[in-house]
């Protein structure tokens, strides 16, 4: 389980660029769900999950993860409980490392790394029974230079990389958003399919509407660093693009009508 | 051309400076930290070394003691860069000019002589070797030593974290590396190195000497790109030998050079000749692949 309470954080601070990216945001996920994120530019998602995973630190508010309160906690010390997958293809993997070495990176992820040799035989059969799982070829290409892999496959391994060992929860920040429509169609089918046999708890921002719809069981609107709607069950069911867009009118009319207030 | 003597001591300061370029792999190539510590540490190596040996302690001990400094003079830098922020190239220049003022205080002059004491080399002259040759046989066995255990520690799970950390930062702390951490250990180990082989110089060469680290990172660099341009580094053990190799190519470059008496060369001119070598080994590798390139086009 993973709740992040009341989180307030401000770019550039008494600046002229003064950019608060979040107003108060308050999420709580709970076990095995799979929620999906949506918002338009700026609206705070990106940010959100830095938060999350410890690359930026809020100002105010409260992440707890697992029972354990994190807000202070460094990237490096959450990553034994916050797995991630980033936007850019290349990010998330070594190109100047092996698949295999790649892999072993992963495998001891919020671990203590000693002096014993990083890739072992008793991995062999693991990293080869999952990359088999991608159908790509990769199982026979261990010792390849991940630098030879496209796009795509780079963003199928880090997903395999971000499961590889159990975490309270897993970040994909827009996944797919840099990758062709039929690639990022194949990722976002791995990515469902680990997230349903592993039983995942995860967070998944997307640019998409309509993808934010299709996958997960509970979905998320950040407007303005907040959530403005939170919608899951049956609430969820059959509902379409336009009425999200619909709902969403609504709330931004609310929040009109509270500046309204306000300017009285 | 070449005297035997000549050789010999070319082979064996270029097995030195493969030491050197160990460090420097680790801290250019591997963490991507240009670290100019290496111009102090090595004088500092030799300092510490020296002044022990004088002081009658074991060659040897005195030797890991200069490791040791070593490895203090490349925390300081990366801690400079990784808890102060400090520029990465700007934090080694700040450590390196202050090494200055620590080895003129640990010799307490400008220069040590050794010729007298016992060195690591002293038992090794008993084993019926020409004079020339025991320096050689006891430094390949050092840089071999230190070859497998850079190489088994690189493969390492902390080695492979320390690869990703210059590799890829973010990612690294996306799976629980401290990143931090891994630049204090590497820039350590390189310094250490560069230590090792200031202390063993100061040794074989019976002198310590407070200006002798000018230029290491130079003659470093040119063993490292030089090293590279004859052997692809596409693995790390392929990388190590590529140091030692380079290492002692540029030695060989050099000496070549300075005997072949129609270039008319002096020993003042070993900084001109080393920029030009260094200059040549940037630029060749690329003129080889242009060259290749335009030959396959021609086939085709």
């Amino acid at each position: 389980m993973i709740s992040a309470t009341d989180l307030r954080l401000t770019f550039g601070k008494g600046t002229p660029l003064e950019n608060p990216a979040l107003r108060g945001m308050s999420l709580t996920v709970n076990q095995g769900e799979f929620v999906t994120v949506i918002g338009s530019n700026g609206a705070g998602k990106s940010t959100f999950l830095n938060a999350l995973a410890g690359e930026v630190m809020v100002d105010s508010g409260k992440i707890i993860v697992d029972n354990q309160d994190v807000t202070k906690l460094p990237t490096h010390k959450r990553a034994g409980r916050v797995a991630r997958v980033f936007q850019d293809p290349l990010a998330g993997t070594c190109e100047g490392l092996t698949i295999e070495e790649n892999l072993a990176l992963a495998i001891k992820r919020g671990q203590r790394r000693g002096l014993t040799a990083a890739v072992k035989k008793e991995y062999m059969e693991r990293f080869r029974n999952s990359l088999s799982s991608l159908k790509l070829g990769l199982e026979n290409r261990l010792g390849d230079k991940m630098g030879l892999l496209s796009g795509g496959q780079r963003q199928a391994v880090s997903l395999l990389m971000a499961s590889l060992t159990p975490s309270a929860i897993l970040l994909l920040d827009e996944h797919t958003a840099a990758l062709d429509p039929k690639t990022a169609a194949f990722v976002l089918e791995l990515t469902t399919q680990i997230i349903e046999e592993q039983k995942l708890t995860a967070l998944m921002v997307t640019h998409s509407m309509k993808q934010a719809l299709e996958v997960g069981d509970r979905t998320v609107m950040l407007h303005q660093g907040e959530v403005v709607f939170d919608i899951e069950g049956e609430k969820r069911e059959g509902l379409e693009v336009k009425d999200l867009l619909g709902l969403f009118e609504k709330q931004r009319g609310l929040e009109i009508d509270d500046d309204s207030l306000l300017l009285d | 051309m070449l005297s035997d003597i000549a050789l010999y001591g070319a082979i064996e300061t270029g097995l030195i400076y493969g030491l050197v370029a160990f460090g420097i792999y680790i801290s250019f190539r591997v963490l991507d930290f240009p670290d100019l510590t290496v111009d102090g540490s090595f004088p500092l190596g030799a300092a510490v070394a020296a002044m022990l040996i004088l002081a009658g302690w074991n060659p040897w001990i005195a030797t890991g003691a200069a490791i040791l400094a070593g490895m203090a003079a490349g925390a300081v830098t990366a801690l400079l860069n990784v808890k102060l922020n400090i520029l990465n190239l700007l934090a080694s220049i700040l450590t390196m000019i202050a090494l200055y003022s620590v080895n003129l205080r640990i010799m307490g002059r400008p220069n040590v002589a050794l010729l007298t004491e016992e060195t690591v080399l002293t038992p090794w002259y008993d084993l019926g070797l020409a004079y020339h040759q025991v320096p050689v046989v006891l430094f390949v066995i050092v840089v071999l030593v230190s070859l497998i255990l850079l190489w088994r520690f690189m493969k390492s799970e902390t080695g492979l974290a320390m690869r990703a950390t210059g590799a890829n930062a973010r990612m690294a702390r996306a799976q629980g590396i401290a990143t931090g951490g891994m630049i204090v250990l590497g820039v350590a180990l390189s310094n250490g190195l560069v230590g090792l082989a200031g202390a063993l110089f100061a040794q074989s060469q019976g002198a310590a000497d407070v200006t002798m680290g000018v230029g290491v990172i130079v003659i470093g660099l040119a063993s490292l790109i030089g090293g590279e341009a004859v052997i692809t580094p596409s693995t790390v053990v392929r990388a190590l030998i590529a140091c030692v190799a380079g290492a002692i190519i540029y030695r060989l470059a050099i000496a070549f050079a300075l005997n072949a008496e129609f270039l008319g060369l002096q020993s003042q001119d070993l900084n001109l000749i080393t920029a030009v070598l260094v200059t040549l080994a940037i630029v060749l590798p690329g003129v080889r692949t242009s060259v290749a390139a335009k030959l396959t086009r021609k086939k085709a």
